[in-house]
């Protein structure tokens, strides 16, 4: 960890310093395309944060994340395709022969519910699951395979559902965002910003979060949960409450997301997107939330990078990181760079002393 | 009646072809605890290894070669032994620094799986034909509507040769006992003499093994490509947890009670007029997993060890 070598002060400076480039003048300097890009890379920063406080700091390993943004996304998507087709149906309705608007699709006119439901369905259905299979105590490894099931069905209903939400072709009909058009510099330009300030604005929430006592209590039922049991403490509420926040901000990663890129399909929701999405906090760094976001802007710097050179050596690249990463750099880049600092700081500064490990780390290095 | 009666069969059929592919699992992740995302990947390559076999050797020996059979018989092992080796070779690279870490073996197998698709895709991007033996192309008619197809009585068969063959594996072999100390006791296993590394190396390498073998198997029931694997790691899974981990005759049991719930499920969902049946069942049967496993989170056949 490495909170203890900034002083608080020289923190916020630097996180003001980072607010004002990206905020300030980067929209200035990219061309509309790279802001897009970076916005969309800003977005899946938010989800990889949302599953730090799960998994970094929590230790519960969701593969459903992608469900979650998904459904965000879908969400937004279908207030978007209202907005794009007015008082008529959305195109591919009639395609398939509907004459009516399906029933759940009338309060989407409003984007205040969608954004709201973007965020209280995938925290809803986190809830019930996670209250679910806490409760019976299943966990570690089951809990993963659950949630990457449940990932794995919910997409295969959406691309069953052709006639209500388009099938395998998703919800791609969207023109305008509360009236400016998607295309427009302007509208880019405050998307990206819109998505750096929910991005600042949740990560110093986050980090609040996990300075706090319930923070304690998460890295607490990480590394012994049965102990944090015998205290008195309800673990299934602790790690339910954290499992449907990470889920909610995931949504909310949707819903920035949908209208920089213009499509929502089930392809979002495959198996390999969620697992993707624990690449790039075990790239960044589990459990120090800043990794999160580092892992997901550069991954994605690398994937669409290399991709436009040769689409197929992506894949085999990714395969090799994940591998190299997990053998080789288990605790991520920041991880990484704070073991090095700890160790040539006291090389001139006698009185540094490294931060005592925690019994987690000891027990990683041990195995 | 017929259509139950050919719903059970097809069932059934699903159901030997999820053991198939679950048994393998079932050592792997059931046994030693490495969530082997690469388990789909290696039923590709058994895939591929008969279609080596079919396409590329059997040729060489005559025109109606891959139709006879022989070859088709020879790739099924040769797919046992070759992939087992496959996965022998990942244990000593890749598993055996990873033990006692089960979320990181998930994300390194993910990124092997990874890896041999994109292989698989550079060799050839599209799904390809595999010759299957003529014998296995007749089928029983045992009544109007009700066929049992050679391929599927075939695929049942052998599920359960393998099934006998694993069971011979571990409770007739020395080999075998020494799995199931290593697997029940670690430390005491070890204490007693017991190499736990290279148990964990043959085990590894047997659940890739069979694994090559179910592969071998799904060339009867359709194309294969690179993606053939990715459509069975969510269901394997499944049947590995409901049947209780580290349970062979709890996968046993749910692979069969998963093939046979669901085609039911379809059947009725599509005779209730419901649209996509097919993936509303995965649906339902998925929620009836969890519910169960609300009630006995050690699945259906719980094992019993001390520690």
């Amino acid at each position: 960890m490495t909170a203890h070598r900034l002083t608080q002060g020289s923190r916020w400076i630097g996180f003001i310093v980072v607010a004002v480039v990206l905020i300030v003048v980067l929209p200035d300097v990219l061309s509309d395309f790279q802001t897009q890009l970076l916005g969309r890379f800003f977005t899946y920063a938010l989800v990889a944060l949302g599953l730090d406080l799960i998994w970094g700091y929590t230790g519960m390993l969701s593969l459903g994340q992608g469900l979650f943004f998904g459904l965000g996304a879908y969400c937004f998507g279908m207030y978007l395709n209202l907005e794009a087709v007015g008082t008529k149906l959305p195109d591919f309705m009639g395609l398939y022969g509907v004459k009516q608007l399906p029933f759940f699709w009338e309060p989407f006119y409003s984007p205040v519910f969608a954004i709201l439901m973007a965020m209280l369905i995938p925290a809803l259905l986190a809830t019930i699951l996670g209250f679910m299979l806490f409760r019976s105590r299943i966990q570690g490894v089951y809990f993963s395979i659950i949630t990457q099931a449940l990932t794995s069905i919910m997409a295969l209903l959406l691309v069953g559902q052709q006639k209500l939400i388009n099938g395998t072709n998703g919800i791609t009909q969207m023109t305008t965002i509360f009236g400016a058009p998607l295309s427009d510099h302007q509208t880019i330009v405050n998307l990206y910003i819109a998505t750096v300030v929910v991005l600042g604005g949740l990560y110093v929430g986050c980090r609040f979060l996990v300075n706090s006592r319930f923070g304690r209590l998460l890295i607490a039922v990480r590394d012994d949960e049965n102990r944090v049991r015998f205290m008195g403490y309800n673990t299934v509420v602790i790690k339910t409450a954290v499992f449907a926040l990470s889920a909610a901000i995931a949504g909310l990663g949707g819903v920035l997301f949908v209208p920089q890129i213009g499509i929502i399909s089930p392809n979002q929701l495959s198996i390999a997107a969620s697992i993707e999405m624990v690449v790039w906090v075990a790239v960044g760094g589990r459990g120090t939330l800043i990794g999160a976001i580092i892992g997901a802007i550069l991954v994605n710097l690398g994937k669409s990078t290399i991709s436009t050179l040769n689409a197929d050596i992506w894949q085999l690249i990714m395969g090799v990181l994940f591998i190299g990463v997990v053998l080789l750099f288990p605790k991520g880049i920041i991880g990484s760079l704070g073991d090095g600092w700890n160790r040539i700081k006291p090389l001139w500064d006698k009185s540094y002393v490294p931060q005592p490990k925690t019994e987690t780390q000891v027990e990683a290095e041990a195995s | 009646m017929q259509i139950w009666v050919s719903q059970l069969f097809s069932g059934l059929s699903i159901g030997s072809i999820l053991l198939l592919a679950s048994l393998g699992l079932a050592f792997s992740f059931g046994l030693m605890g490495v969530i082997n995302m690469a388990h789909g990947e290696f039923i590709m390559a058994g895939a591929y290894v008969t279609y080596l076999f079919q396409t590329l050797i059997a040729p060489n020996f005559g025109p109606d070669a891959a139709k006879g059979g022989v070859f088709f018989v020879l790739s099924i092992v040769a797919a046992f032994i070759i992939v087992g080796a496959l996965g022998l070779l990942i244990e000593w690279t890749i598993i055996r620094r990873l033990y006692g870490r089960p979320l990181d073996t998930l994300l390194a197998t993910w990124g092997l799986s990874l890896i041999l698709q994109q292989l698989a895709r550079s060799y050839n991007p599209q799904n390809l034909p595999v010759v299957a033996p003529a014998w296995l192309s007749g089928r029983i008619t045992a009544a109007p509507g009700v066929v049992f197809p050679y391929s599927r009585l075939f695929i049942i068969g052998l599920a359960i040769l393998c099934v006998i063959g694993v069971y011979i594996y571990l409770y007739r072999t020395s080999n075998g006992r020494r799995t199931r100390a290593v697997m029940q006791n670690r430390e005491m296993a070890a204490a007693l003499g017991v190499a736990t590394r290279r148990v964990d190396a043959y085990t590894f390498a047997l659940g890739a093994g069979l694994a090559g073998i179910a592969g071998s198997a799904l060339t009867l029931i359709g194309q294969i490509g690179p993606q053939l694997g990715t459509g069975y790691i969510v269901s394997t899974f499944l049947v590995v947890v409901l049947g209780g981990v580290g349970s062979l005759p709890g996968t046993i049991l749910a692979s069969l009670l998963i093939g046979i719930l669901t085609p039911i499920f379809e059947v009725s969902l599509s005779l209730a007029k419901f649209d996509s049946a097919a993936s509303l069942a995965q649906v339902i049967v998925l929620l009836l997993i969890i519910a169960f496993l609300q009630f006995r989170p050690k699945g259906l056949i719980a094992l019993r060890s001390r520690n």
